[in-house]
C-alpha cells in the first residue's frame, strides 16, 4: 500500500499520460486527438517538475538578502528540470500551433473534422 | 575563427533563415539565393570539420564557455563528421534543385503555397537544415531533443505543402506519431537524469555502468529505442512514412528520406553506443538477437510493401523503410565490419535516395504523372533523368561499382565473420526484392513503347510534348548519383572514415 | 470576431486593462532572474494583451495596431537578437553565448556581463513569442483567411 501512497506523483503522471494516449488513439475527432497529445506532453512536464522537488526547499531563485552568504543547495529546489521544462513547454506550444494550422486546412479541404468521414472521402 | 566552426555550421542556416523571413517585407525575391548561399557555406564548413577530425582526431566545443558536464558540448568525431558531410551535401544540392522545382512557373508546390508562401517555404527549409546539423553535432541529450523537435516541426509543416489533397492528412498523421516519439525520448532523458544527475553523453557513459542492473535504466533504454524507432520508421512503427514521404513535394521527400530518418538512426546509434556502451547492449541485454530479427523483418517487410505500390513516390518511400533495416542489421551484427557497412549505408542511402526522389520530381514536373504504369516509354523522351533514375536504382539494388554494393558486401562479410550466416540470405533476398520493384519501373520506362491510348483528362500533356527537364532539375540528381558511383569505385575514402568511426563506437 | 459587436462595458474595461497587462509583461521579462518569469512567460502575456484587443474589438481594429508586416518584423527581430548576441560574443573572443566577454563592449564586470547577456536574450525571446502568439491567434480566429479578407 505504501508503494502507491509514497510515490503518488508517479502514479498521477502515468494516469495522465495514459488518458492522453487513449484520447489520441480512441477518439475520432481530430481536435480531441490534439487535446490528447497536449495532455500526454503535459504529463511528462509534470513528471520532470516533480522530480525536482526537495523537502522544505524554496523556489530556485537566489535570495537577495543582506550580507552575501554562500548559496546552499538544500535551500533551493533543483532548477535544472525547471529550465528543461520551460523549453519543453515552448516545444509543446509550437507543436500545438502547427497542429491547429493543419486542422484549419483539413477543415477547409474536407469540410469535416471527423476521422472516419475524412477517410471515407478519400476512398 | 576556425575553432568556432563547430557552432557556425548550425548557426548559419538558423540566422539566415530569419533574414530570409524578413525578405518578405521587401519587394526583393532573393530567398532561393540566400538558401543556396547558406547551405553552401554549411557544406564547406562541414568539409573543413571532417578534414580537421581526420588530421587531429576528435575535438569538442563548449557552448557558453562552461565546461561539460555543466555546459552543453558539441562534439565532432569520425561518426559525426561523416554524417555532417553527407547531410550537408544532400541539403546543398537539393536547395539548388529548388530553384526550378519551387520557384518555377510549372511547379505544383507553387500552386499550393502561392507566391508569398515561397518565403515561408525557404525559411522552414533552412530551419530544417539547422535542426539536422544540430542533432549531428550535439553531445548533450536534451539539446538533441530540442533540435529533434526543430527538425520535426519544420518537416511536418513542409509535408503539408504537398500537391494532393491527402498531403495534409499525411502531415497531420506524421505530426501525431512524431510527437509521441519525441515525448517518449524526453521521458527516457528524464529517467536517465533522475538516476545519474547529468545529461552529457560522455558523462552518462561513465556513470551508468553502476546502474546496469536497475530496472529504471532498462526502461529508459526501452523508451529511447521506442521513441527513436518512431522517428526512424523502423518496421512496425513505420506507418506514417509511406503517406508522408509519398505525398510531400519531391524536394522535401528527398530531404526527409535521405536525411531526417537517417539522422534519427544516427541519434539511436549515439544512444546505444555512446551513452549505453556496447557492454550493456550486447552483454546485459540480448540485443544482437532481437535487433537482427527486427532488422530482417524491416528489410523484407519494407521491400514487400514497396512491391505493392502503384504510385512511384510511395514506392520509393516504402523502399526507405527497408533500407533502414540495413542500418539496424549492421548494429545487430556488432563487429567492426558490420558496423562499418551500416555507417557506409548512411552515406550511400542518403545520396542515392535523394537523387531518386529528385529525378522523380523532375518527371512529375514535366509530365504530372504519378502512376508507374503510365510512365511508358519515358526513357526516350527524358533520357538524362531516366539515366539518373536507372543508376540510382542499380545503387539501391546493390550492383557492383556502386556504394550500395560496398554496403551489402560489408554487411555480408560482417555477418559471416560473426558466425551469423542466416543473415546473408536475408540480405540477398532483400536485394532481390529491390531488384524486382525497381526492375519493374525500369522495364516500363525503357522497354515499353508508349501507345496512342488517350491518357485521360486534363492535366497530362500530349505524349509528344514531353521533353527533357530544365538543367536545374536534371543536373543535381546526376551529381548525387555520380558521387555514388565515384565512391563505389573509390570506396576506400568513405570506408576508412566509417571504419575509424565503427572502431571508436565499439571500443569506446 | 471579424464583424464588430459593440459592447460598451467590455470595450472600456479592455481599454483600461491592456496597458497594465503590457507593463506587467515587460516587468516579467525584465525580472526573469529575480522572480519567476523570463522571456517566454512575458512574451505570452504580451501576446495575450493583443488577443484581448481582438476579443473586445474586432480583428480589423486589431490589425490596425499590429499589421502583418510588424508581426513578421518582430518575430524575425527576436531570433536575430538572440543569435546576434551569441555571434557578438563569438566575435569578441569567447565561445558562442559566452556572455562574460560582453564586458569588452560594455563597461561591466564579466559577472554582470553574463546577467546583461541573459537579459538581452530574454528580450529577444519575448519579441518572438509575442509575434508567434499573435500570428497563431489571427490564423485561428479568422478561420485561416486573414490574409485575403482583412487587407
Amino acid at each position: 500500500m505504501e508503494y502507491i501512497i509514497s510515490k503518488y506523483n508517479y502514479w498521477v503522471y502515468i494516469m495522465l499520460m495514459m488518458i492522453g494516449f487513449y484520447a489520441m488513439m480512441g477518439k475520432r475527432n481530430l481536435v480531441k486527438k490534439i487535446v490528447g497529445l497536449n495532455i500526454f506532453q503535459t504529463s511528462i512536464i509534470l513528471y520532470f517538475i516533480s522530480i525536482a522537488a526537495k523537502k522544505g526547499a524554496s523556489i530556485p531563485i537566489v535570495f537577495h538578502g543582506h550580507g552575501h552568504e554562500p548559496v546552499r543547495a538544500f535551500h533551493y529546489v533543483n532548477p535544472l528540470p525547471h529550465v528543461l521544462m520551460l523549453t519543453a513547454i515552448v516545444v509543446m506550444v509550437s507543436t500545438f500551433g502547427v497542429a491547429l494550422a493543419f486542422i484549419i486546412r483539413i477543415y477547409r479541404t474536407y469540410g469535416t473534422l471527423e476521422e472516419d468521414e475524412i477517410l471515407a472521402q478519400e476512398e | 575563427m576556425t575553432e568556432h566552426l563547430s557552432i557556425l555550421v548550425v548557426i548559419t542556416p538558423l540566422f539566415i533563415s530569419f533574414f530570409v523571413f524578413l525578405l518578405s517585407l521587401t519587394k526583393y525575391r532573393y530567398e532561393w539565393h540566400f538558401t543556396v548561399i547558406a547551405t553552401c557555406l554549411s557544406f564547406l564548413i562541414a568539409l573543413s570539420l571532417l578534414f580537421r577530425v581526420l588530421q587531429t582526431g576528435p575535438f569538442s566545443y563548449r557552448l557558453g564557455g562552461w565546461a561539460p558536464p555543466w555546459g552543453i558540448e558539441y562534439r565532432v568525431d569520425y561518426l559525426s563528421g561523416l554524417m555532417l558531410v553527407t547531410v550537408a551535401l544532400v541539403v546543398f544540392i537539393t536547395s539548388v534543385y529548388a530553384g526550378k522545382s519551387i520557384r518555377g512557373s510549372g511547379s505544383l508546390t507553387r500552386e499550393i503555397i502561392g507566391e508569398e508562401g515561397e518565403v515561408s517555404f525557404f525559411t522552414l527549409y533552412l530551419l530544417l537544415a539547422a535542426g539536422l546539423f544540430g542533432i549531428i553535432m550535439t553531445a548533450d541529450l536534451f539539446n538533441l531533443y530540442v533540435f529533434l523537435e526543430i527538425t520535426s516541426l519544420s518537416a511536418y509543416a513542409l509535408v503539408g505543402t504537398g500537391y494532393k489533397k491527402r498531403a495534409i492528412v499525411a502531415g497531420f498523421n506524421y505530426l501525431i506519431l512524431g510527437s509521441i516519439g519525441a515525448c517518449l525520448y524526453l521521458l527516457s532523458v528524464g529517467y536517465l537524469y533522475i538516476m545519474t544527475g547529468t545529461l552529457n553523453m560522455a558523462d552518462l557513459a561513465q556513470k551508468l555502468p553502476l546502474f546496469y542492473d536497475s530496472r529504471l535504466i532498462l526502461v529508459a533504454f526501452a523508451l529511447l529505442m521506442a521513441g527513436l524507432s518512431i522517428k526512424m520508421a523502423l518496421f512496425p512503427l513505420h506507418a506514417w512514412l509511406p503517406d508522408a514521404h509519398g505525398l510531400a513535394p519531391s524536394i522535401i521527400s528527398s530531404i526527409l528520406s535521405g536525411c531526417v530518418i537517417e539522422v534519427a538512426a544516427y541519434a539511436m546509434l549515439r544512444a546505444m553506443f555512446t551513452v549505453y556502451t556496447p557492454a550493456f547492449i550486447f552483454e546485459v541485454l540480448p540485443l544482437k538477437e532481437v535487433l537482427s530479427i527486427a532488422a530482417a523483418v524491416a528489410m523484407i517487410g519494407g521491400s514487400t510493401i514497396a512491391l505493392a505500390q502503384k504510385d512511384i513516390k510511395r514506392m520509393l518511400a516504402c523502399s526507405s523503410v527497408g533500407q533502414m533495416g540495413y542500418i539496424v542489421l549492421g548494429i545487430a551484427i556488432a563487429n567492426q565490419t558490420g558496423l562499418t557497412g551500416s555507417l557506409m549505408h548512411f552515406f550511400s542511402h542518403a545520396v542515392i535516395k535523394a537523387s531518386l526522389f529528385l529525378a522523380v520530381g523532375a518527371i512529375i514536373y514535366q509530365t504530372r504523372i504519378y502512376d508507374i504504369t503510365r510512365l511508358r516509354g519515358l526513357g526516350k523522351k527524358m533520357p538524362v533523368t531516366m539515366t539518373t533514375f536507372t543508376i540510382g536504382a542499380l545503387g539501391m539494388i546493390g550492383i557492383p561499382l556502386t556504394t550500395g554494393f560496398v554496403t551489402e558486401w560489408k554487411l555480408a562479410i560482417g555477418a559471416l565473420e560473426a558466425g551469423r550466416w542466416p543473415l546473408v540470405p536475408v540480405i540477398l533476398l532483400s536485394a532481390m526484392l529491390n531488384a524486382v520493384y525497381f526492375g519493374r519501373v525500369l522495364e516500363i520506362v525503357w522497354f515499353k513503347k508508349d501507345d496512342d491510348q488517350p491518357h485521360g483528362s486534363g492535366e497530362t500533356p500530349e505524349p509528344a510534348a514531353v521533353t527533357e527537364a530544365h538543367p536545374l532539375l536534371t543536373i543535381p540528381p546526376l551529381i548525387l548519383v555520380s558521387l555514388s558511383i565515384v565512391f563505389g569505385i573509390a570506396a576506400f575514402v568513405p570506408l576508412s572514415i566509417a571504419k575509424k568511426a565503427a572502431s571508436m563506437l565499439l571500443g569506446g | 470576431m471579424i464583424e464588430r459587436k459593440k459592447d460598451l462595458i467590455i470595450e472600456t474595461l479592455c481599454r483600461v486593462l491592456i496597458p497594465f497587462m503590457q507593463v506587467f509583461a515587460l516587468y516579467v521579462i525584465a525580472h526573469g532572474h529575480h522572480s519567476p518569469g523570463g522571456g517566454f512567460q512575458g512574451g505570452c502575456i504580451l501576446g495575450s494583451s493583443f488577443i484581448l484587443l481582438c476579443v473586445a474589438y474586432d480583428l480589423i481594429e486589431a490589425k490596425r495596431r499590429m499589421s502583418e508586416k510588424l508581426n513578421t518584423l518582430f518575430s524575425s527581430a527576436g531570433v536575430i537578437i538572440f543569435a546576434g548576441i551569441g555571434i557578438i560574443c563569438l566575435a569578441l573572443g569567447g565561445n558562442y553565448l559566452d556572455y562574460g566577454w560582453l564586458s569588452k563592449l560594455f563597461p561591466v564586470t564579466p559577472v554582470d556581463g553574463r546577467s546583461l547577456g541573459i537579459l538581452g536574450i530574454e528580450i529577444g525571446v519575448g519579441f518572438t513569442v509575442m509575434a508567434v502568439m499573435i500570428s497563431i491567434f489571427l490564423d485561428l480566429a479568422s478561420k485561416g483567411k486573414h490574409e485575403e479578407e482583412l487587407k
